[in-house]
Formats: structure tokens, C-alpha cells, sequence
């Protein structure tokens, strides 16, 4: 205070302070920006809604129609009798060898790299390999399906009719393509843990595995769930490497009351590959009302999962 | 703004400062009648005098690395059994460090080195086959931020004990534990809580609570109430105070005040800026906390404790 008086001999007056805080008129450039990214927001959100409008009315006269029928039915080349069953099933079976086989595997990865990993070249050179991996097409997987897992899958004995061009194969293709996902996000959630909580574990005496089972694991695990449960989204939308390792484009009779081992090995089919086979159809019911309702119907089971997996993640949140 | 929580400390504390400076001065009477002993003799284990307590962790020209930066050289002190021995000295002088070296702390930061010798009933800490695990169960830890697990109040404490095997009735030792941690009346209802429910003095308490349950020998507090406001600092320090009858405490602190009210001996740590720019600390003195704070031996000391430092 008693220095800014000396160097100001003479106070200002209030009209002088006015003069300088008032502002003189609206200030547009702002106004202008803020403006702008509005309009940039709006045209995203407008683009999805015409989409997703578009689909809706030209998904409705088959619902109105056919009702849950649709759903139930299997995959016929009468439009007035195809389905999506086959194709829910083949994806559901889909997305449990993910879940089996990718989350595991990916999972302990993580735990590996953020708690256990020296920090040298080596882990950060596999950190970085992961890193690409995730960005890796997912037509390259298709082809490392077709080139590994489907004579693996015949090796093992789950060839069947197929000969390895199966839902068996097409399951391990998709864990290796969400894996490097399932790493990265849970790595991230374990990496999130506060390091104050390690050493307060470690400072009672607990051992690097009581630490991480205990106190990292259950901190991290919404952020691992969510990543996780969102991967399963991603498996369930892939097309191209299913197209590649001979998913069954063209139809078959439903399954009927053949085994489950026939049913595992036999020819296969799946939601996103349903859609792209019916814009091909050439009778035109297929591209203009059945594939924009089995759109839907994939789009209803991914929000779905996205639903489960802020559910998950609030339900574990709350607990503390 | 630190001046003003000081006076404020000062005031709300009037009442346990005179009752501090009463034990306080019957401990430098003790200090008189040992004040023959030289301080060569305060740093030797064996053949203490009856009335020095027993040294319970010694070390031995210890020097910490983190890979080639030399972060503190050549500290030898004793730490004698149920007593609050205080490290003080400025930011980056090393004082942390040395405390984490007492349990084995600095093994988790993977560049940490520690040369000579930390003696722990006369066994070497960093000797072969000694278990980290073993040693951090008798050598227990509170941090400066507080930090709870993200569990109820009743595991918080629980969890030490029961990865040790605890046999006895978990309840009781919760129950007793929270007690000698002064906490037990204030959560006694609340076990099945989350520990975040607590405030931050609560917390720290807890952190003391979940320390003890192990029954350590010594404990360490590395700035236990650097996020604490005055009452709840004043309440750690009584707490530390009462707990001194039963363990050894080590408390590393930058707050001088705090260390001439609750400490019996205090270690002065001052850091050397080399021409590279590398910072290494150095014990400059250590002694009688009555001594070091009233007639040190180097003028270092003097004027860092008198705030003429640098």
C-alpha cells in the first residue's frame, strides 16, 4: 500500500477509474467465436441426426410389419422372411471370445507394463508397438485371421464344415484387434491410480502383489471396465476382417436343432456383415427397408454395452 | 500467510506449549546431567550411559543416489528407542530421502541407490536376504498427504494386520488401535464408512491408526501435518507425543516450531550446490533438540533456526 502511494503521488478519481474498467459497446469478436463453434457443433450433431432420422423411417415399415419377428426370424432369401437371428447369435458368440479371450490376456498386459515392467528401451518400445498396433486397419487383422487363427482353429479341432472359417476364428481375429485397445485403456486407468495409495499399502507391509490385487486393481477397475465393455462395441461393429477370414455373406438355414459344436463350427454370419450383404441384394427390399432395420438393431445393441459400461463404471464408482 | 497460521498456532496453543516446555525442561535437566558425554559418545551404540535410551536404528555414513546424482552425503546419527527424533533443514536437503531410507521406502523409485550402513537393532537394512516386506511391517510410515485406502474406516486399519497373518480379534485391534490413534470416539459409529468421509486431521489420524496396527517398533511421519490446519496439527503433535511411550518416532518437518515442541533430539540437514548445479544434502548438526534450537554448534545451524538462512 505504502509503496504504490509513493510511486503514484496523486490517487486517481473515480471517473478516471471508471473510464479505464467501463467498456465502451459490445466487444463482437467473442461474440463471433463463440458463434462459430456453435455452428461447428451444430453441424456435427445435424449430420448424425439426418442420419440416424434416415435410417429410422426407412428401418420403420419393417418393424411395423413384421415386428419382433424381424429379430427372431433367420436369415432367409425371402425378404418377406429374413431375419437377424442368426446374424445376433453369430456376433454374440463373437463378442464372448473377445471377452474371454481379450480381456484377460489384455488386462494382465496392462498390469504387467504400469506396475511390474522395469522402465528401460524395452517396456518403452512395447509400449510404443502397442500404441501402433491400436492404430493398425482392421483389414490387416482380417488378413492375420486368415493366415493364423483359421489353420489354428483347424489344428485345434474346431475346423468342423468350415474348415476353420468360423465363428471360432472370427472371435480370436477380433480379440487380437481390440487387444492392443483393452491394453492401452486399461494401462491408462491402472496409470491413473494416485501413487499415494501404493505407498500406503506398501508402507503396512504389503507386498507388491497385496498392493496391486488389493488397492491398484479396485481403484483402476471402473476405467478398465468402461475401456473394456467400449472394446466389445468396437468387435461388434468390425466388418472387413469377417469379410476376409469367409464369413458367410450369401444364406443359410438357421440352425435349427443342430449342436452347439455345429453351430461353433459351422458357417456363421454377423450383424455388421448382414447389413453390407443386403445394400447388395438385388431385390430392392433388402437395401431399402431390411438393411436400415438391422442398422437399427445394431445400433441398439451397441448403446447397449455403452450403456452398460457408464452403468459399470457409476456402480463401482460409487461404492467409495 | 505462514506467518499469520504460526501466530494463530501460537495462540491456540498457549496451554500446551507451557505443558511441553515443563517436559520438555525436565528432559533438558536429564540433558545436563549427560552433558559430560561428549557427542562422540551420543553416536556410539554400545555402553550407553542408563539413563540414554537404547539406540534403535543407527546409521553409518549412509549417501543416496538416484542414478549419478548424489541426493544426500555421508549421514551418520543414532536414533534412540521411544524417543521423537526430528529432521529438519531447507526444501531439497535430503531430509525425506534419509527418512525413507529407514524402511526401505526408496526401493520403490527404481534409480534409488544406498551406500552404508542403516542398522536396525544392529542388523544392516540393506543387507543380504533382508525382506523389504518384514522390515516396512516394523518400521511403519504416515505420509504428508494424508492418503486413506479408497475403503471403510474399519478395513483401512484392518489391512496391515491381516496381510501379516494377524491371528488375535481384529475388532479389539481396530478398536485399540483407533484408540491410541485419539480417533476412536469420533468414528466409532462409523467403521463401515469410507475413510474419504473423514476430514483431513481425521485422516491423518487414521493414517497413524492403520500405522500402528501393525505393531511397528518405530514409526516414521514424513511431514505428518504439512496439510493440516493448526488444531488439527496440534492434535497430531499431542498424539505424537503420547505415542513417543510406546514407539520410536522419526518426523521429518519444515515447520521449526513443530520440532521444538514435540522432539527430543533433531538432526539439521542442509543442502550443498555443487558448480554443476547438483543439489546434495548433508547432516550439518545433531543433537538435544533444548541444545540445537538454543546454543547450536555450527553457525549453519544457528542461522537457518533463527531465519537468517541462505
Amino acid at each position: 500500500m505504502s509503496t504504490s502511494s509513493t510511486l503514484n503521488p496523486r490517487r486517481a478519481t473515480s471517473e478516471e477509474v471508471a473510464k479505464t474498467i467501463k467498456r465502451g459497446g459490445a466487444n463482437w469478436k467473442p461474440i463471433a467465436f463463440q458463434a462459430l463453434l456453435l455452428i461447428l457443433l451444430s453441424v456435427s450433431l445435424l449430420i448424425l441426426i439426418v442420419l440416424l432420422a434416415d435410417i429410422l423411417v426407412s428401418a420403420w415399415p419393417t418393424f411395423r410389419d413384421r415386428g419382433l419377428s424381424f429379430i427372431t426370424d433367420g436369415l432367409s432369401l425371402n425378404p418377406e422372411t429374413a431375419g437377424v437371428w442368426t446374424a445376433i447369435v453369430g456376433s454374440v458368440i463373437i463378442a464372448v471370445v473377445v471377452a474371454v479371450l481379450a480381456f484377460p490376456v489384455g488386462i494382465g498386459a496392462a498390469i504387467y507394463l504400469e506396475e511390474y515392467a522395469p522402465n528401460n528401451s524395452i517396456t518403452r518400445f512395447v509400449d510404443t508397438t502397442v500404441r501402433n498396433l491400436a492404430g493398425v486397419p482392421s483389414i490387416v487383422y482380417g488378413l492375420l485371421g486368415l493366415a493364423l487363427f483359421v489353420p489354428l482353429v483347424n489344428i485345434i479341432g474346431f475346423g468342423g464344415a468350415t474348415s476353420g472359417k468360423n465363428v471360432v476364428a472370427a472371435g480370436i481375429t477380433m480379440a487380437a484387434l481390440v487387444l492392443p485397445i483393452v491394453i492401452i485403456t486399461s494401462a491408462e486407468a491402472i496409470r491413473a491410480v494416485p501413487n499415494a495409495i501404493r505407498e500406503a499399502g506398501y508402507g503396512v507391509g504389503a507386498t507388491k502383489w497385496e498392493v496391486v490385487k488389493n488397492h491398484v486393481m479396485p481403484v483402476a477397475l471402473p476405467g478398465v471396465l468402461t475401456g473394456t465393455v467400449l472394446t466389445l462395441a468396437r468387435a461388434f461393429g468390425e466388418t472387413a476382417p469377417l469379410l476376409v477370414i469367409g464369413v458367410a455373406t450369401g444364406f443359410f438355414a438357421p440352425a435349427g436343432d443342430a449342436s452347439f459344436y455345429d453351430t461353433l463350427t459351422g458357417p456363421y454370419t454377423a450383424l455388421p456383415v448382414v447389413v453390407f450383404s443386403w445394400t447388395r441384394q438385388t431385390q430392392a427390399e433388402f437395401a431399402e427397408t431390411l438393411a436400415p432395420a438391422a442398422i437399427v438393431v445394431l445400433l441398439v445393441v451397441l448403446f447397449i454395452l455403452n450403456g452398460l459400461a457408464i452403468w459399470m463404471r457409476n456402480r463401482s464408482d460409487r461404492k467409495w | 500467510m505462514t506467518d499469520r497460521i504460526e501466530t494463530h498456532l501460537g495462540t491456540t496453543e498457549e496451554g500446551q506449549m507451557a505443558q511441553e516446555q515443563a517436559n520438555t525442561s525436565t528432559t533438558a535437566s536429564d540433558v545436563a546431567a549427560t552433558s559430560a558425554e561428549d557427542s562422540d559418545a551420543v553416536r556410539t551404540s554400545g555402553g550407553d550411559p542408563d539413563d540414554l535410551n537404547p539406540v534403535i536404528i543407527e546409521l553409518e555414513n549412509v549417501n543416496v543416489y538416484y542414478d549419478d546424482f548424489h541426493a544426500v552425503s555421508d549421514v551418520s546419527l543414532p536414533i534412540r528407542e521411544r524417543e521423537i527424533t526430528a529432521f529438519i533443514g531447507p526444501s531439497g536437503c535430503g531430509k525425506s530421502t534419509v527418512l525413507r531410507c529407514l524402511n526401505r521406502m526408496n526401493d520403490l523409485i527404481e534409480s534409488a541407490r544406498v551406500e552404508g550402513g542403516v542398522n536396525y537393532h544392529g542388523v544392516d537394512l540393506y543387507g543380504p536376504n533382508i525382506d523389504p516386506v518384514e522390515v516396512r511391517r516394523r518400521i511403519g510410515m504416515v505420509f504428508q498427504k494424508p492418503n486413506p485406502f479408497p475403503k471403510s474406516i474399519y478395513d483401512n486399519v484392518a489391512f496391515g494386520p491381516k496381510i501379516a497373518g494377524y491371528k488375535g480379534n481384529m475388532d479389539d485391534l481396530v478398536e485399540q488401535s483407533l484408540d491410541r490413534a485419539a480417533l476412536w470416539d469420533e468414528v466409532k459409529d462409523k467403521l463401515d464408512e469410507s475413510a474419504y468421509a473423514l476430514s483431513g486431521g481425521q485422516q491423518q489420524r487414521l493414517c497413524i491408526a492403520r500405522a500402528i496396527a501393525t505393531s511397528p517398533d518405530v514409526v516414521l511421519m514424513d511431514e505428518p501435518a504439512s496439510a493440516l490446519d493448526p488444531i488439527a496439527t496440534l492434535r497430531i503433535e499431542e498424539l505424537m507425543y503420547e505415542l513417543k511411550a510406546e514407539y520410536t518416532i522419526i518426523i521429518v518437518t519444515h515447520n521449526m516450531q513443530q520440532a521444538g515442541r514435540v522432539s527430543d533430539r533433531t538432526a539439521f540437514f542442509s543442502v550443498d550446490i555443487q558448480d554443476d548445479g547438483e543439489r546434495t544434502g548433508r547432516l550439518v548438526e545433531f543433537s538435544e533438540t533444548a541444545t540445537l534450537f538454543t546454543t547450536p554448534e555450527k553457525q549453519e545451524t544457528e542461522d537457518y533456526i533463527t531465519g537468517r538462512f541462505g
